[in-house]
């Protein structure tokens, strides 16, 4: 007797055939590190030491705890009063994310800035490595909003049909057809958020525009699955509609959305960097990968400038990419996304 | 046939009007008074009084109620009356006829460009499918996917135009290409057709390079997808069966089959390639619709904001009515309701 292939989706399984594919182990990979960057961008890159002793004073991981003692120092100044009994352990970049080097303007990759300055003396890599963190912030909360919106409606829609669905596709037809940078920044500029808002606006208007492909997804799966016998036995036990859908329904359109929304993260995160680049993102203070190719606008010749942060996103860009194919290929090859 | 054009053209009514209520909701909300902003406005010193604010606000409409302003906005929009710009009171419909052109020029030379070049690296990655040349191209196109345009359109800038890397001595500036605009800014006058038109193409080729390769990236995949199907389609074996040559198989019965949705996604790729020519023309200072509309944004210029918003979705909606009439007029197995 012939054995069937295991096309089971049990999340075990899915997960084995998942890995199987080489990039997505490349992809995983790079997230994680994209990941452990992020989580830990105050003690890669930071203007106080990972551990000190000072004056006879111990400190132990300053870069976080931010002690009050040290509010005037920073590691440049600590290196420079050093006595032989003192030591500090240097973190990786000794440049925090808005430590000015005011020496070093928009000066070109060295010794002590190894990707170079900003215009306004900041250490490119510092700030390369605090941007992971919006990034990947913007990038997974905006995600989980589009998902939830476009689940919501695409249900919503395929499941109740009629006028429902006449008014949720209208609606979705609508924000489909004004190009999505125009309609963000028309959006993020009525709004004109300022400091921490800012990037919260950010990813909240990413996620409120960007659910209409998802939503359409979901709304061909539950058309699909709406009429098959287990709903409609559902239906005959008298469950609710919303037991239906939350039990039967959702688990059956759930790993299209997951293909989905790893194509959506990339999607997120290009958007948070051009919406930083064209000055509609983060405010100043805060590092984005965006906001720093903004600069080369102006000083075209700051090739480091370009390059970095760039690349950083184009690896974090491809990675999910490559997630999202993997996940695809496993779950159903002729989802045509 | 008729009337299908025609049911395809009123069900995209309801669409647009959505889109301007959205649109007028969000600019209310913004501000209750949109005038204070524009009295207001940065750099602005002088002071309004009150009877001078009443006059503007009964200028703008601004003392009805929302529904009536809503209307009016209506019926100026299909009037095409779009009324001054805050700015600098020029003639809305001024300021669009100078940068539609341009945009209108990029898009469609980039899409252009991306559809001369995908479908032929399409169709021979499918003809050569699972070879090294295919997966070499998959690569490419999924790297080109990737990669985001205002950082590629940037490097661009940084590495050929700024004159730090490749040099030109002979050109202005010392690059090899223009730092910024869609033509030269001294002299474009008095050149001649020919030298007008060579000094367009020299702005306008890292633009629309930048432009068209995410839609090349996507319009190659599905070609190659389409293409794989339908090779393995039994009128294929019928052609490959009678004799005919491996050209004649691909170009004249595989390709055409399988071109039909290729131009459809014509339709799709067009909100794409407008939001992306926002951001192209930011990086190279061209002043198209989407600069334009970035600096209405940050003034704010409210109106000049809901007229190039909604010009841009009813061009989005004219592509893909187009696009789908095509596909109707093209392929004689689509008919919807009665004829």
């Amino acid at each position: 007797m012939a054995t069937l292939p295991d096309t089971r989706s049990t999340p075990r399984s899915l997960r084995r055939r998942v890995l199987r594919a080489g990039r997505a182990r490349w992809a995983l990979g790079v997230l994680s590190a994209l990941l452990v960057t992020a989580l830990g961008a105050d003690l890669l890159a930071s203007d106080l030491p990972l551990a000190l002793r000072l004056d006879g004073e111990l400190h132990v991981l300053p870069c976080l705890t931010r002690p009050a003692a040290l509010r005037a120092f920073d590691n440049q100044r600590i290196a420079a009063r050093l006595t032989t009994e003192d030591w500090a352990l240097m973190p990786l970049s000794p440049w925090g994310q808005n430590t000015h080097d005011l020496g070093a303007m928009l000066s070109a990759p060295s010794a002590q800035h190894p990707l170079g300055t900003d215009r306004s003396g900041r250490d490119v890599l510092a700030r390369v490595v605090h941007g992971t963190r919006i990034s990947l912030s913007v990038g997974l909360a905006s995600v989980l909003i589009l998902s939830g919106i476009g689940l919501l409606v695409g249900m919503c829609a395929g499941y109740f049909g009629g006028l429902v669905d006449q008014l949720l596709m209208r609606l979705a037809d609508c924000l489909h057809a004004v190009p999505t940078m125009l309609l963000l920044v028309t959006v993020l500029g009525v709004l004109r958020p300022t400091g921490a808002g800012a990037v919260l606006a950010m990813l909240c208007v990413i996620g409120a525009v960007r659910w209409t492909d998802l939503s359409r997804l979901v709304r061909a799966e539950v058309l699909r699955v709406r009429h098959s016998a287990y709903v409609e036995a559902a239906r005959g036990l008298g469950l609710s509609s919303r037991q239906i859908l939350l039990r039967h329904v959702l688990p059956n359109v759930l790993s299209p959305v997951l293909v989905a929304a790893s194509f959506s993260m990339a999607g997120a995160v290009v958007l948070e960097g051009a919406l930083s680049f064209l000055g509609f993102g983060v405010p100043d203070d805060v590092a984005s990968w965006g906001s720093l190719l903004n600069e080369v606008r102006e000083h075209t010749h700051a090739w480091w400038l370009a390059v970095f942060p760039g690349a950083a996103m184009f690896l974090s860009v491809s990675a999910y990419n490559l997630l999202g194919e993997a996940l695809r290929d496993a779950i159903d090859p002729r989802l045509q996304m | 046939m008729r009337s299908y054009v025609l049911r395809r053209c009123l069900s995209s009514i309801p669409t647009l009007l959505g889109i301007t209520l959205l649109c007028f909701g969000l600019l209310r909300a913004a501000s209750a008074d949109p005038l204070l902003t524009k009295v207001s406005a940065p750099g602005r010193t002088t002071r309004v009084t009150s009877e001078a604010l009443a006059q503007l606000r009964q200028l703008y409409d601004l003392d009805q109620p929302w529904y009536v302003q809503y209307l009016k906005l209506l019926r100026r929009l299909v009037t095409l009356d779009l009324g001054t710009s805050w700015r600098d009171g020029r003639l809305i419909r001024d300021v669009l006829g100078e940068a539609l052109p341009v945009t209108l020029l990029l898009s469609a030379s980039a899409i252009l460009l991306a559809y001369v070049i995908a479908v032929p690296l399409g169709v021979y990655a499918a003809v050569r499918r699972e070879s090294p040349i295919d997966r070499g191209i998959s690569w490419l196109l999924f790297l080109l996917y990737s990669l985001p345009a205002f950082w590629f359109g940037s490097l661009l800038l940084s590495f050929l135009s700024s004159g730090q890397f490749l040099r030109c001595p002979s050109l202005p500036g010392g690059g090899c290409f223009p730092l910024q605009g869609w033509h030269s800014f001294q002299g474009f006058e008095q050149l001649s057709a020919w030298g007008k038109l060579r000094d367009v193409v020299w702005h306008m080729l890292l633009p629309v390079i930048t432009l068209s390769y995410p839609a090349l990236a996507s319009i190659s995949r599905f070609t190659r997808a389409g293409m794989l199907e339908t090779l393995q389609l039994d009128f294929i074996r019928t052609a490959r069966a009678k004799g005919l040559s491996e050209r004649a198989v691909v170009f004249n019965h595989a390709l055409r089959h399988s071109l039909l949705p290729v131009l459809t996604l014509l339709g799709l790729e067009l909100p794409q390639l407008v939001s992306g020519s926002v951001v192209v023309e930011a990086v190279f200072g061209i002043r198209g619709l989407g600069l334009v509309a970035l600096e209405a944004i940050r003034m704010p210029d409210y109106p000049l904001v809901i007229s190039i918003v909604t010009l841009t979705a009813v061009l989005t909606l004219l592509g893909s009515l187009l696009a789908d009439i095509a596909y109707a007029l093209l392929d004689p197995r689509v008919r919807y309701g009665k004829e």
